[in-house]
């Protein structure tokens, strides 16, 4: 649906930076791979709130189910969970570079699994919501996942976890080598997440673009537009809005493995469940690009994440003003977000079609003629049926 | 004849107010059927009953002989019975186009088939049924854009490309363009004419009802009144009264 212009444009762009970032800035490497994840968290909101119209506050859930439920694949192989979490310390652990990827492939694709299946369970309870209160009912969600897993000893509580040290030295140098050519064994780490994330977030938007093409997005369009009006044509509308949130479930589930091994480190409150940053932005950044368009999250997001990282470096003590404002102004002003307002202002760019300037009456006036002259051409009620 | 759908002794309150009380009706298959009755008299109402909007209190309703009283909205649809609304409801932000590839029935529709692309003879028919309705140079208009008769003929052309069985239409020509009713009138007829649809209309305008339905049934304060083919409805004195204020 998005200007068939810009489109082609764009994809160069973000490949083209994509690929040559971390040899150009190999000092943002990390802040890089950071709005790679930021695009998948616009682009997964977007799937619901956008293009569906469920406004979800609590899609961070998945984000930190994910990153826990990878961080105990990655360990609970190879020692005990409950020891290798005690905050007494007293179990010395080493992972070699098998243990370490064999481990974290598994966490990435239980993770994914994982947040699918956690998504199908808590759709049961929450898409019986409609409106603010749904957004109510998935923040609860998310700030109740939170405090559970502050609670758990098993997994560290509120002290949480470390993760395993991504290996470095002689045991994984080889493996890094002819990739990524001659780098410093230290940037090893940044420059493997950075390839990961930069391939998660591709494979998103490639996923999304697709499935936004199918009948699956015209269903997810037609339950925005008027829920109860699809439920009177059939659509079973409970399978729909399952479905799309597994699929923002899924994504989200491998951005927060990802995320916790870029970190290291993860607990529950302000890494893995962070409701009031994470999970405001990503509401933000699809609002601000334009929801319910498929270029308007990653638009969104770059920008958002711009003005972050230049605010935290530049507007130090300021911050979360200029986040404020932005929010505000975004939410007040400028709903329609970016490409929004491109396609109210330049609608042909979008393929859209409007009647400029046709009064009502006068439209009925016409669409009486039209009737006439469509029973004329058939000659009267003797019509062939059209189908 | 025999009865598509079978109204048994319905009825349905709200709170004290009883809006239907043991209303039994029959509509044949094949028919036009109408429903008239003074405002409030629980028309809508049985609609709602009957589509699954809402549980009923007590009574059986069957659809080709199946009870469907304890099915939900969207599996009766699957079954064949679609309901206009009296306001209408259309999908606003996508065009005309995508209205109608939106109202393809999902009967026996498999998971697979949640993503298949939008085929082209689906598309073919969509665009057939908006030029039977006179909508065909609308039809990459967002339906939100479009005058409130002309999203009654749209939300009709979507009724027929999910090839329903029976057709509730709530209302089909309120808050129209006097000069679409003649031609909507003419559409309804051939719908059930040539797609052999079952229409089952609430109509406030007798000059239409009396025109387009064989049987018609009459509501009055949540019970029926009087039924009979439209000449004997028209001279019968109960259906004047209540319209009038008498009862």
């Amino acid at each position: 649906m998005t200007g068939k212009r810009l489109e082609l444009p764009g994809y160069l762009l973000l490949a083209v930076f994509g690929v040559i970032a971390p040899l150009v800035f190999p000092a943002y490497v990390q802040q890089i791979a950071m709005l790679w994840i930021m695009i998948v968290f616009a682009l997964t909101w977007d799937t619901m709130g956008g293009q569906m119209g469920y406004n979800s506050l609590g899609n961070i859930f998945f984000f930190g189910a994910g990153m826990y439920i990878a961080a105990v694949c990655q360990i609970w192989p190879w020692y005990d969970v409950g020891e290798y979490t005690d905050p007494s310390g007293s179990l010395t652990t080493s992972f070699t570079t098998d243990q370490y990827f064999l481990g974290l492939a598994l966490g990435v694709v239980l993770a994914a699994i994982g947040s699918v299946v956690l998504a199908a369970l808590f759709g049961l309870i929450v898409f019986g919501l409609r409106g603010p209160y749904f957004a109510i009912g998935t923040l609860g969600m998310a700030i109740a996942a939170g405090e559970l897993i502050g609670a758990w000893d098993w997994i560290g509580g509120g002290g949480g976890i470390r993760l395993p040290v991504f290996p470095s030295g002689t045991d994984a140098e080889p493996l890094f080598r002819v990739p990524f050519g001659d780098i410093q064994s230290a940037d090893l780490q940044g420059v493997f997440f950075y390839w990961t994330c930069f391939v998660l977030a591709v494979l998103t938007f490639l996923f999304l673009r697709w499935l936004y093409r199918t009948r699956f997005g015209l269903m997810l369009n037609a339950i925005r537009d008027d829920e109860t009006k699809a439920e009177a044509l059939g659509v079973r509308t409970q399978l729909y809005k399952t479905v799309a949130w597994s699929i923002s479930a899924f994504f989200l589930g491998i951005s927060g493995a990802l995320f916790g091994n870029i970190i290291g480190f993860m607990e529950p409150l302000e890494v893995a469940f962070p409701t009031v940053t994470f999970g405001i932005f990503m509401v933000l950044m699809a609002l601000l690009g334009g929801k319910g368009t498929l270029w308007g999250p990653v638009i969104g997001a770059t920008l958002f994440h711009i003005i972050k990282e230049v605010t935290w470096t530049h507007l130090l003590g300021w911050q979360w003003v200029v986040l404020g404002l932005l929010i505000v102004v975004t939410v007040v002003f400028f709903q329609q977000g970016i490409v929004g307002w491109l396609q109210e202002r330049r609608p042909e760019w979008f393929g859209i079609e409007v009647d400029r300037g046709t009064a009502g009456q006068r439209a009925d006036a016409e669409a009486a003629e039209a009737l006439e002259a469509a029973l004329d051409d058939a000659g009267g009620p003797a019509r062939e049926p059209v189908r | 004849m025999t009865a598509l759908i079978e109204v048994d002794n319905v009825s349905k309150s709200f709170g004290g107010v009883v809006a239907n009380n043991a209303i039994g009706l029959n509509v044949e298959q094949g028919s036009i059927t109408g429903l008239i009755g003074p405002n409030g008299s629980g028309k809508t109402t049985l609609f709602n009953s009957i589509v699954g909007f809402h549980p009923i209190d007590s009574g059986s309703i069957r659809f080709e002989g199946r009870e469907i009283s304890n099915l939900r909205v969207p599996q009766i649809a699957r079954l064949g019975m679609l309901r206009t609304f009296q306001q209408t409801r259309i999908f606003r932000k996508l065009n005309c186009v995508e209205n109608m590839h939106a109202a393809l029935s999902h009967r026996g529709g498999t998971f697979r088939s949640m993503f298949a692309k939008k085929s082209g003879q689906a598309e073919e028919r969509a665009e057939g049924l908006l030029d039977f309705v006179g909508l065909y140079q609308k039809r990459k208009l967002r339906a939100g854009d479009l005058s409130f008769g002309q999203q009654k003929l749209l939300e009709f052309a979507m009724a027929l490309m999910n090839e329903p069985k029976v057709l509730l239409l709530d209302e089909p020509t309120a808050g129209i363009n006097p000069t679409l009713i003649n031609g909507l009138i003419d559409r309804l007829r051939l719908a059930n004419d040539r797609f052999g649809v079952t229409l089952f209309v609430i109509e406030h305008n007798m000059r239409v009802i009396m025109n387009l339905a064989e049987h018609i049934y009459c509501l009055a304060h949540g019970e029926l009144l009087a039924d009979g083919p439209p000449d004997a409805l028209r001279n019968d004195q109960r259906v004047i009264d209540a319209y009038l204020g008498a009862h």
